[in-house]
């Protein structure tokens, strides 16, 4: 496959950006998208041109580093990651656009790569349970029933990559927030901080600059590992009972 | 947002139960009119529970339009700068909350104006409001302000009732059919149900 790309190249945080054309050839539909970029990189380099700057790791789908928009979809056209969209979803002659994250929140570093920390301090701010450090617990101290370790593991899928708050018309990041928030708070484990964890994360989300909610459903669309919109709206039960109860007990 | 968007639908579901009364006539539309002056009495005074509605309700306006305001300006700054490649997002009801919002801010004015204080309705007389709304209808610009009014009105509910639903924390995996189907009923007897009166008043079968 002959592919016509157009990438935003952005040398540093500061700099102005741009899309660029290039052209790649030989294109196989077996390639993952990332295998194209790099195909395209080594290119960049023998001509002595700056390589393309991407974030990626695992490239298996679920570290969740990789992320770019293709054609105006946050990982592009399937419902997966970029490392794990392949080339057999274009044809020969196709013009793609790549673009990097688009939030106040996620600051571009680099042409594709985005500064995506504001997350880790949503974590950070509540998104862990305590738990005693020492030999590990015995596994049937703590019963769990399966509908809420279902629950739980739906919303535990979340691999933080950033493509809700990149869909959003808003730049709003409540579907990884909620995600974090029901996986933790259904559980016994997440139980004694389930009150401080929703006011926490919210309020960190708050002040890192993402937008609000305006429940438009791109997010869920968008979710490489099929977030339910429904978490929101858990999230704002969890919140709203939260400060009923008087806020932060944990 | 959500609070005040509801306090205006529950306002709108008991406006519409009573203009449907102009179907009966000029004599029980007129008496249910009067009737909006005195009620309560004699525990209350004359008007003073239409007022208690009239401030509730311009309260809840003017918050949710303030409200919007706020959240748009955020929902803007989270985005500053845009992507190249654009695509057509969310359905037409989800998208056009905004503009279909300051439409229906417009359309309250122009409502106020128009059958309350009777400022821009040209034919009308103080204490006949039957023969006003008959009036209003007799224009095209009455009947094309109302029913498009009445269509941005649908589609501002069909997202905002569902909306709000999720914001109050009411949504869940079970319940979501069933909010979406709410909304979409809510939405179209509402628009349906006020534009039955301009089309009424155009057919000839309020008259
Ligand atoms: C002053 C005129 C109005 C303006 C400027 C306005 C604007 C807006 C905006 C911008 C939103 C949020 C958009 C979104 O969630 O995507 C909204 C939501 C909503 N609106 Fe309005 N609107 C107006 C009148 C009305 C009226 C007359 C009703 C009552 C029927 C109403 C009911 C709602 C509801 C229930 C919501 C959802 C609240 C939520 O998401 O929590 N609005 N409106
Ligand atoms: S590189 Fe890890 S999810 Fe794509």
């Amino acid at each position: 496959m002959r592919l016509t790309l157009r990438i935003w190249r952005q040398r540093g945080p500061e700099e102005p950006g741009a899309m660029t054309e290039y052209q790649v050839d030989g294109i196989v539909p077996e390639m993952s998208f990332l295998e194209m970029l790099d195909q395209l990189n080594e290119h960049l380099i023998l001509s002595g041109e700056e390589p393309v700057a991407f974030d990626h790791d695992c490239r298996e789908g679920i570290c969740g580093a990789c992320g770019m928009v293709i054609n105006g979809q946050a990982h592009g056209p399937e419902r997966t990651t970029t490392c794990q969209l392949h080339m057999r979803h274009f044809s020969d002659g196709d013009t793609i656009d790549v673009e990097p994250w688009r939030a106040a929140a996620f600051p571009v570093v680099k042409d594709l790569v985005v500064d995506r920390s504001a997350f880790d301090r949503i974590i950070g701010s509540g998104g862990y349970v305590t738990v005693p450090t020492g030999s590990a617990p015995e596994a049937h101290a703590t019963p769990v029933p399966k509908p809420v370790a279902d629950t739980a593991f739906e919303h535990a899928e979340c691999i933080g990559c950033g493509a809700c708050v990149a869909a959003c018309p808003n730049g709003s990041a409540m579907l990884f927030t909620s995600a974090k928030v029901v996986h933790l708070n259904v559980l016994p484990q997440g139980a004694p901080e389930r009150e401080s964890r929703v006011l926490d994360m919210v309020e960190t989300m708050d002040s890192e600059g993402f937008g609000g909610c305006t429940n438009t459903g791109e997010c869920a669309v968008a979710c490489p590992k099929g977030i339910p919109l429904t978490a929101i709206s858990t999230m704002n039960r969890e919140f709203l009972r939260a400060q009923l109860r008087g806020g932060r007990k944990g | 947002m959500a609070a005040t968007g509801l306090i205006m639908l529950a306002y709108l579901l008991a406006h519409l139960l009573g203009n449907l009364k102009i179907f009966f006539g000029a004599g029980e539309f007129n008496a249910y009119a009067h009737w909006l002056h005195v009620i309560g009495e004699p525990f209350m005074h004359r008007d003073w529970v239409l007022w208690i509605v009239r401030v509730g309700l311009a309260a809840s306006v003017v918050l949710h339009g303030v409200a919007a305001y706020q959240l748009s300006r955020r929902d803007l700054a989270a985005r500053p700068q845009g992507y190249q490649h654009q695509r057509r997002r969310a359905s037409y009801a989800t998208r056009t909350m905004r503009w279909g919002g300051v439409i229906l801010g417009l359309f309250v004015v122009w409502h106020l104006l128009d059958l309350t204080t009777l400022t821009v309705n040209e034919n009308a007389e103080p204490g006949h409001p039957y023969e006003n709304v008959v009036a209003t209808f007799s224009t095209w610009y009455g009947n094309t302000i109302y029913i498009t009014a009445m269509l941005a009105l649908g589609f501002h509910i069909r997202h905002g009732f569902w909306s709000a639903a999720q914001t109050l924390g009411a949504g869940s995996p079970r319940r979501d059919r069933a909010l979406k189907t709410a909304a979409n009923a809510l939405a179209a007897v509402l628009t349906c149900g006020f534009i039955s009166i301009p089309i009424g008043v155009m057919t000839g079968v309020v008259s």
